[in-house]
């Protein structure tokens, strides 16, 4: 960006500092110019959106961090003063805490635009990992923050939260104590959640810089999933995506300004209002709604992986691999795939049935002899008792929780359809947008208490049935839609498909 | 020969990065406020008594007889986390667990009379449905281990030492 050809600017002071240092060049070139394909839609925003919630996170939360005190002591006080005292403290502090949602709001429908019209896929695949890293950091410092006021949803949904850690064998209570540093969520928590939670947006800022680094190397996907092939397609940013993009923002900020000034606690939880107790947990622990569709998986594994259950899932693995990954099976016939997949479903409800019978209620069992002597027979097997599982039911919930995060940063390799916009793709679109109203289902399983039930289903059915379609979304639907999907026909420019959409809506005038 | 530098540097880094990491270890007075010691002169039969111990609640409850013989009169078998009554306490009639769910370190409900204590007569932990018996053993629930027994000692018949 520095040694290319440089326009002389007009403003002599301008041309002084531009000519040191091109920095009036490079915005210019990279938000003046920058050629945009001519035929976004409003999702396109949602970037913009983002950036501006950031600003205004470090802004009000320097400001904020300026009249709060992290110590155990004194947090729950010192963030209530800024509530009745500090002036105006309410309203920055609103700002800060529905900030956050609507950070939260702006991000997903960014990442849901960039799955519905495939801008993770080559070139792009960098600038969508970079994105899923922004995610993954907004995720730990929204956690973080969370912890600051010291109510009694701070201090148990850190211990919750750090509690995942000690589902790690051998060394996972020393990680808790490390984490901690202490027993148990106290002071030294407090203050070492304080430094992070102001260290991390700067983190994420880099990060954002790196992000729209990559973009501005690749330029920008478009509804049409097409590419750009000339200057017939584009427009220059400014001023036409420049106005559009503050058109959005306006109307995103009236919402969230309708949040801050009529409902600011409606997103949160009223717990929270109450000081932290180290000795009374509050009756239903729940995280920040925008952690729901997580919390839900975690909580989805409710049984014990044992080693029946574990090969079982290998041997469906290697299946997946061999079969719907590759377009040719490498190492395995039809036959043994075949045979493979009897054994290791067999396996799989072995295991699963197994560990399920220690669950069931003894007197139950009594009643229903055939049972009794199934489960019998099964927990006879060597390995099949709770403490034999390699992963425990706590382990399994934290790594299927890790793993649906994980799946966005494989994103790019598990959909590799050369197509990517879901509006030529109808089983993909078909397909997303149910995982779409999955993810919605499982926020709402996440948000109830765990035995809750619906219409007589206990809700971890359904939260299980949700886990499964979002990893089977990933793992096997899109590899098989890569491979066997047939896509409408594509248009041959993003002009030519602008100009026949106009002259569409010319001939019904 | 860069491998050899890039080596020096790992290792260089790694040594400057590890008294960094080891000071979010628990601090020296953390670490001091390691034992407690507790009168239970005060704590009637059937009643029980929280206090705290590096931070977290023990419980200390006062068994009944009933309570005592509910919780040796168990099948080993039907337990998840298989131990006796007997190898969890000194004396029958005082129960001492700390008061920490081992799913994710919620504190369970039962110390009050008036607590939900769960189907088994013990702890009722509300986070995700945890339950425990009347020797604090986890029986139905998500959580892997019974509530843990602390190192503590009979300093006399009316006061214990936790820690
Ligand atoms: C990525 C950007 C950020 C996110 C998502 C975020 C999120 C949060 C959340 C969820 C809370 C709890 C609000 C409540 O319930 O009271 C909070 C509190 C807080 N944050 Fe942030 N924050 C961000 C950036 C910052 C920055 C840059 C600073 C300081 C430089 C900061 C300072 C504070 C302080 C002092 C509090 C405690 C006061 C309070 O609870 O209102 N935050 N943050
Ligand atoms: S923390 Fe007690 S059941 Fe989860």
């Amino acid at each position: 960006m520095a040694s290319g050809e440089r326009e002389p600017f007009q403003n002599t002071v301008v041309e002084w500092i531009d000519s040191r240092m091109p920095i009036f060049t490079m915005l210019q070139k990279e938000y003046g110019v920058f050629p945009a394909p001519k035929n976004f839609n409003y999702f396109w925003n949602f970037g913009a959106i983002a950036m501006f919630m950031l600003a205004t996170m470090i802004a009000t939360g320097i400001v904020l961090a300026m009249h709060y005190t992290a110590n155990t002591h004194m947090a729950f006080d010192s963030v209530e003063r800024i509530m009745r005292d500090v002036n105006g403290g309410w309203l920055i502090r609103y700002i800060h805490m529905n900030g956050a949602s609507f950070f939260f709001i702006a991000v997903y429908i960014h990442i849901f635009r960039g799955m519905y019209y495939g801008s993770y896929k080559k070139p792009r695949e960098l600038l969508w990992i970079l994105g899923a890293l922004i995610f993954l950091l907004m995720m730990a410092t929204a956690f973080m923050g969370y912890v600051l006021p010291w109510g009694q949803m701070s201090l148990w949904g850190a211990t919750v939260i750090t509690g995942f850690f000690t589902a790690i064998p051998y060394v996972g209570e020393s990680i808790q104590t490390l984490l901690l540093g202490g027993f148990s969520v106290e002071n030294p928590t407090l203050t070492r959640f304080f430094a992070l939670h102001y260290l991390l947006p700067f983190v994420i800022f880099a990060v954002v810089f790196l992000h729209i680094w990559a973009l501005h190397v690749t330029g920008s996907n478009n509804p049409l999933g097409i590419d750009t092939k000339g200057p017939q397609d584009t427009l220059p940013f400014h001023p036409y995506y420049t106005v559009k993009d503050t058109f959005g923002l306006l109307v995103f900020l009236m919402i969230y300004c309708v949040f801050i000034f009529f409902m600011p606690d409606i997103l949160g939880h009223p717990d929270n209002y109450t000081k932290a107790n180290p000795l009374v947990t509050p009756a239903h622990i729940v995280p920040e709604w925008y952690f729901l569709p997580f919390y839900a998986i975690l909580r989805a594994i409710t049984f014990n992986m044992n080693l029946y259950f574990i090969v079982g899932l290998v041997f469906l693995f290697v299946l997946i691999v061999e079969f719907i990954w590759r377009k040719k099976p490498v190492y395995l016939s039809a036959s043994a795939g075949w045979a493979m997949l009897v054994i290791g479903g067999f396996l799989i409800l072995t295991g699963f049935t197994g560990d399920s019978c220690q669950r069931i209620d003894p007197k139950w069992l009594d009643e229903n002899g055939g049972f009794k002597g199934l489960c019998g027979a099964l927990q006879s097997l060597p390995g099949m008792s709770a403490a034999a599982a390699p992963i425990s039911a706590k382990l399994g919930g934290v790594l299927a929780m890790f793993g649906s995060v994980a799946m966005l940063f494989v994103l790019p390799w598990l959909d590799t359809h050369p197509v990517r916009s879901a509006r030529y793709r109808p089983l993909y679109k078909l397909f997303f947008l149910l995982l779409v109203v999955m993810f919605l289902v499982l926020g709402y399983v996440g948000s109830q208490p765990a035995d809750a039930s619906l219409l007589g289903i206990p809700l971890i059915y359904l939260g299980l049935a949700g886990t499964g379609y979002y990893f089977g979304y990933f793992l096997v639907l899109l590899p098989l839609l890569s491979r066997f999907e047939k896509t409408k026909p594509l248009p041959e420019s993003i002009h030519q498909a602008v100009l026949s959409k106009q002259i569409k809506v010319e001939a019904k005038i | 020969m860069a491998l050899l530098a890039g080596a020096f540097g790992a290792v260089g880094a790694a040594i400057a990065a590890f008294p960094l990491i080891n000071s979010l270890n628990p601090a020296k007075d953390t670490l001091a406020m390691a034992s407690v010691e507790v009168d239970i002169s005060d704590i009637p039969a059937g009643a029980a008594k929280t206090v705290m111990w590096r931070g977290k609640p023990v419980f200390i409850r006062h068994r009944t007889p009933e309570q005592i013989e509910s919780a040796e009169d168990v099948n080993l078998q039907n337990l998840i986390d298989k131990q006796t009554d007997e190898e969890r306490v000194k004396k029958p009639e005082w129960l001492v667990v700390v008061g920490v769910c081992t799913h994710l370190g919620c504190v369970p409900q039962g110390q009050k009379e008036s607590d939900n204590h769960g189907e088994f007569g013990g702890w009722f932990c509300s986070c995700h449905g945890s339950q425990y018996d009347t020797s604090g053993r986890i029986r139905k629930g998500p959580a892997p281990k019974n509530l843990a027994v602390p190192p503590y000692q009979f300093l006399s018949d009316t006061k214990i030492k936790i820690g």
